[in-house]
């Protein structure tokens, strides 16, 4: 059965990963924010800066790490601008968000502009090249999957487990969990409430941003406008769908990069019989139908969208 | 009630300046279409970026038209479809004798704005007719070239296996697509497709995606519609096709050739007529077929079998003499089976 060929080759789980890496820095900082309470809908635009900014800063000759950390630098710049509005003034989350992706999509776009005023296509940079790790790329199946991925995907997989150690192994995600739960209770503590919603959103917009630059500086090699399609949107459902754990976050990811390595190849199978639109829906469907079965119950942050202010109850 | 009046005489005296200046005008404006030197004023409206491969050849024959001396060009890009109209009418109102664009996303309401402004010539890309008096339309009708080289593609292909990927399922890219299968299929029956369209003009990661999972099948032509198809393919080392624009130089040892479209004949046209008086609504369509040097195939003999330009040069001569005709088919274009 040609269906189940194409699930057991490795081909295709390396491009499963590969699709999911930008999803997997995605849902990450969207669970981070969300975890301390803050809706962070910036998340599009803030892909799309850290596109740009990481691209930018190489092809003006920062070195390919020295634009990652230009790129995490841009994304917490519009995070901080999201944290300062819908922490301290308690504005509308959904509000400021879709503001800042606004801001940072257009920023972008015209910080390009501006830059490269009349260039025919945009100018290409030598993109993270494909590890050879050798242990890992010796074993089997799963070898060959990670075999033809790049270094950034490999700080995506390490940075589930950092996010998970830091949210349940240290007295900070204690409180960052705390503050999205109840937020009294840690200023009772004498922890600022403040501090940590805000230090929160920056660094999750910061991974946001790392997942804009990966397709920029890992999957392609140019800055095109529009090129984050919706990626950003697909990480805020997915958060939902991984209960805002880090675990999970990767499973749905991965899971969501392999619904849409799998339609690209079911497109060229069964192409001729059915529309090409009924394949590009399905990862949104099957997203769709696992948040069904799985969000039933989720189990929000309790003070998720509600602003905290200092000294009222 | 004191102001009032100062505001009455105030319009008063502005009405009659706007009248001495209109006088003014029509002095210095009637001879204009006599002095057919000076250049007119030109205005293009584009949703993308002019880097987009489509937009682009647009952009190039406007700017080749603005150093000649023919026109004064100014543009606005990344218009969104809802912002389209006010745009125009933007355009418009500001003087612009001649305006361009794409209005595939906003057909009717560019219809209603070209017929409230009856003065201004508009040229905009579009899937249906010309309309009223001043309405003409274009469209990348480069599917002669297109099938000049899937000859070429058909030829070079060893395991008899083409991959394509496209943005949208719309027929400016199915003609295109549609010509290059038949052109690859009749100098080699045995050949088979697989299509995928991405439901994206811009978004080369996922075009990339697209063509490794073919590539991953056996195919080692990849019709490259969209960026990052040619990417994938100097990665795993197989060849691809060129679409609208020539990529050739950014990808060596990669494009085995490509089918290029030149505004410019459309473009040359359109501001001749202006400048005449003589501009009406038509189909200029036409004018990016083959003959008027609208498209163009270009092909690299070192990444083909022997003799295969040669042929494909013979089947070019009789397109330009008319002896043959390419098929112009929009349907959306099916993988083999």
């Amino acid at each position: 059965m040609e269906i189940i060929d194409i699930l057991l080759t490795a081909n295709f789980w390396a491009a499963a990963l590969r699709i999911a890496t930008p999803l997997i820095f995605g849902v990450l900082g969207a669970l981070i924010c969300e975890r301390a309470g803050v809706l962070n809908l910036g998340i599009e635009g803030i892909f799309t800066a850290g596109a740009m900014a990481g691209w930018m800063a190489v092809w003006l000759g920062a070195g390919l790490w020295g634009g990652v950390l230009f790129a995490a630098l841009a994304g917490s710049f519009f995070g901080l601008i999201h944290a300062i509005l819908t922490v301290p003034l308690g504005l509308s989350q959904h509000v400021s968000g879709i503001g800042v992706t606004l801001l940072a999509t257009s920023l972008s776009y015209f910080t390009y502009r501006t830059a490269l005023p009349d260039v025919s296509s945009p100018p290409r940079i030598i993109p993270f090249q494909p590890l050879d790790i050798p242990i890992l790329s010796d074993l089997p199946f799963i070898g060959p999957a990670l075999l033809s991925q790049t270094a950034l995907t490999m700080l995506a997989l390490v940075m589930v487990f950092v996010t998970g150690w830091v949210l349940y192994r240290t007295p900070l995600g204690l409180a960052i969990r705390a503050v999205g739960d109840n937020p009294s209770s840690v200023e009772a503590q004498g922890l600022s409430v403040y501090a940590l919603r805000i230090g929160a959103v920056v660094a999750g917009s910061s991974l946001m941003a790392l997942g804009g630059a990966f397709l920029t500086m890992s999957a392609f090699d140019a800055f095109f406008f529009g090129m984050i399609n919706g990626r950003g949107w697909v990480c805020i459902a997915l958060t939902v769908f991984a209960s805002w754990r880090p675990g999970k976050a990767l499973l749905g990811a991965l899971l969501f990069g392999a619904f849409d390595a799998f339609q690209v190849r079911l497109q060229t199978e069964v192409g001729a019989f059915l529309p090409s639109q009924v394949f590009l829906m399905m990862p949104y469907l099957l997203s769709i139908a696992a948040l069904i079965i799985v969000a039933r119950k989720a189990d929000y942050p309790k003070a998720l969208l509600v602003p905290w202010f200092k000294g009222q109850r | 009630m004191k102001s009032g009046t100062f505001h009455l005489s105030r319009r008063a005296m502005l009405s009659a300046m706007a009248a001495a200046a209109a006088v003014v005008s029509f002095g210095l404006g009637a001879p204009a279409p006599v002095m057919a030197a000076d250049p007119i004023k030109v205005s293009a409206i584009y949703t993308v970026p002019v880097e987009q491969q489509w937009v682009s050849r647009i952009h190039k024959a406007l700017n080749a038209a603005q150093e000649r001396g023919d026109i004064t060009y100014e543009f606005s890009e990344n218009v969104a479809n809802t912002d389209y109209e006010r745009v125009m009418r933007e355009y418009a109102e500001n003087g612009s004798a001649l305006i361009l664009g794409e209005v595939f996303g906003v057909e009717r309401a560019a219809r209603k704005v070209a017929a409230d402004y009856p003065e201004t010539a508009f040229l905009m890309g579009s899937s249906f007719g010309p309309e009223g008096d001043n309405f003409s339309v274009f469209d990348n009708y480069i599917h002669e070239p297109s099938y000049l080289v899937g000859m070429a593609a058909g030829k070079a292909t060893k395991s008899n296996k083409i991959g394509m990927v496209g943005g949208f399922a719309i027929p400016e890219v199915n003609r295109l697509m549609n010509a290059f299968m038949e052109g690859a299929k009749s100098v080699n029956p045995d050949v088979e497709f697989t299509v995928t369209f991405i439901n994206s003009w811009y978004d080369p990661p996922k075009a990339k995606e697209a063509a490794f999972a073919m590539i991953d099948k056996g195919a080692d032509v990849m019709y490259a519609e969209r960026f990052g198809v040619s990417d994938a393919a100097k990665e795993r080392g197989v060849l691809a096709v060129g679409n609208v624009i020539d990529t050739a130089a950014d990808y060596p040892g990669t494009i085995l050739g490509s089918a290029l479209w030149h505004m410019e004949p459309t473009v040359d046209h359109a501001i001749a007529a202006v400048k005449a008086g003589e501009f009406k609504a038509e189909d200029y369509g036409k004018f990016s077929y083959m003959a008027p040097g609208g498209g163009t195939v270009v092909l690299d003999g070192a990444l083909l079998p022997d003799g295969t330009v040669a042929e494909v040069e013979a089947k070019q001569a009789e397109i330009l003499d008319g002896s043959f005709t390419v098929n112009v088919n929009d349907e959306e274009p099916k993988s083999s089976m």
